[in-house]
């Protein structure tokens, strides 16, 4: 056998549906981390089957609660909007076509309070499972299963060995490693999944590098 | 040494004279390299969910987007407690649980996905009931629970559990075939009859389509977590008396999987088909939606 039982009964989750309740809480959340700096304003774009029936699954409403950093069993979920505004948080939803993406997906726009934004396009592809596909201006592929690295950089010879000369000596294993470029020598953006969890000193390790502009780890 | 289908994992069992859920346990372990005690109390944390879900709406209604099942699980509840029913206290009591937990679940509630959120009624209507009626150990449920789990393993690897793959059949079909083989394991049935189980409860519900009423999780949802919840009991009922399969269980795991393929896209979870097609069912969707 290869399927845990507990795929099978679970996840726990707030209802009523793990693809368009669960699963955009988990984009939600996992958008959030990206993110990283604290929002004043969260804007979600919908696509497909997101756009069609959101109303009735409280995908709206998940999609606030992750961004709020709600774990997708947590029984506040429901009460999302209300948290939101306490927080101060401005939020907002509209309808997009997003091109090629899954029928369920989502862009999400957080604004900071010097006006700058971070653009996060994902789906939910069944069972409450996310797949994240593209960060600001870079293509990506992750389902946010793993610890996963976000790294920005500028392209140049020589980041991604210093990258992973930093995670083999905190002895950290990359299990998939993704780069993808706006153009030759300019920003580059690397995903790396890893074996284990991700800890501090490995980020600051990391923001050491030459040429690398920003990092961010998800530990899930 | 591991399973891939239900004759495998049947064979293992018969060999070392064990329960089904002895080598589910065994084989989660390996799988996941975590120890039996930790896999039970994850599956008794799992089983808190369970109850609270089933729980939950029995006694207030709970609000759901459209209002479509709000408070049918107190209306049952109450009819059950007057007691005076058609099937009696023990049948209505299921179906009063496994409406709790599709109404909880529509109504943005907690719950555990078992086999998935749809159909999350089915398996705690039947362990409960069965954990009160039966007077069982903790470790008894927990090891229904196992079977259960193990059996709904074995059919998603072999086929699907998804209804907008499979249609209800996928779903609360299998959802009662895992609850039919629990609930032979906790009546203290043999092997064999937990595997006959599986066989009837599937070949009960094969072709059952999913016509989800605008699209939502409700109707025929929640009717269909009471009507698949004593489904499970009466299969278990059948094999426990020595009814057998003609067809063996994992050929008709293949049927179901074959016939979900078959159905068309209209009745596999995307509302444009079934009850949800009716004028009535459509109607409500322009309501709710405003389209």
């Amino acid at each position: 056998m290869n399927i845990s039982i507990f795929d099978v009964t679970g996840p726990v989750m707030i209802g009523p549906s793990s693809s368009h309740t669960a699963g955009a809480a988990k984009l939600g959340r996992i958008a959030r981390l990206i993110a990283e700096r604290p929002f004043k304003k969260v804007s979600f774009g919908l696509h497909g089957s997101f756009a069609d029936t959101y109303k009735g699954h409280g995908t709206d409403i998940a999609l606030v609660a992750g961004a709020l950093g709600m774990f997708e069993y947590d029984e506040r979920l429901a009460d999302a909007f209300e948290i939101a505004k306490k927080e101060g948080i401005e939020y907002d939803f509209y309808t997009t076509e997003l091109d090629d993406m899954h029928e369920n997906s989502v862009k999400i726009t957080f604004t900071f309070d010097d006006g700058k934004e971070c653009n996060v396009w994902g789906s939910s592809i069944g069972g409450g499972q996310i797949k994240i596909v593209r960060i600001n201006e870079f293509d990506t592929e992750f389902n946010a299963t793993a610890p996963t690295l976000i790294i920005n950089q500028y392209d140049k010879k020589g980041v991604i060995s210093n990258i992973s000369k930093v995670l083999f000596n905190h002895n950290i294993n990359i299990a998939v490693m993704k780069l993808s470029r706006t153009a030759r020598g300019k920003n580059a953006c690397t995903v790396i999944e890893t074996d284990g969890e991700i800890p501090e000193c490995v980020v600051n390790a990391l923001r050491e590098i030459e040429n690398i502009i920003s990092v961010q780890a998800i530990n899930v | 040494m591991s399973y891939n289908n239900i004759s495998e994992l049947f064979n293992m069992a018969e060999e070392r004279d064990v329960p089904l859920s002895q080598i589910i346990l065994e084989t989660e372990s390996a799988l996941t390299e975590c120890s039996y005690d930790d896999i039970y109390k994850e599956m008794e944390r799992r089983y808190e969910v369970m109850k609270s879900s089933a729980k939950n709406a029995l006694f207030e209604a709970r609000k759901t987007a459209g209002g479509l099942i709000e408070g049918i699980t107190k209306t049952h509840y109450d009819y059950t407690v007057k007691g005076d029913t058609l099937s009696g206290d023990f049948i209505n009591k299921v179906m009063a649980r496994a409406l709790s937990c599709s109404e909880v679940n529509a109504s943005m509630g907690k719950i555990c996905a078992v086999p998935t959120a749809g159909s999350c009624g089915i398996i705690p209507a039947v362990i409960i009931s069965l954990e009160e009626a039966l007077n069982l150990s903790k470790k008894d449920v927990l090891d229904g629970l196992l079977c259960a789990s193990g059996i709904g393993a074995v059919i998603t690897r072999n086929a699907t559990v998804s209804g907008a793959e499979g249609g209800c059949q996928a779903e609360c079909g299998v959802a009662a075939a895992m609850a039919a083989a629990a609930a032979v394991q906790m009546k203290g049935g043999t092997r064999s009859q937990c595997v006959e189980a599986v066989s009837i409860a599937l070949m009960n519900v094969m072709g059952l389509v999913c016509d989800p009423v605008a699209g939502l999780v409700q109707v025929p949802c929640a009717q269909r977590n009471a009507s698949q919840a004593v489904n499970a009991i009466i299969s278990a009922d059948m094999a426990l008396a020595g009814m057998k399969s003609i067809i063996p269980v994992d050929q008709i795991i293949e049927a179901m999987y074959k016939v979900g393929k078959m159905l068309p896209m209209e009745l596999k979870e995307t509302a444009k088909g079934g009850i949800a097609h009716t004028p009535a069912g459509k109607a409500i969707f322009r309501e709710i939606f405003g389209k």
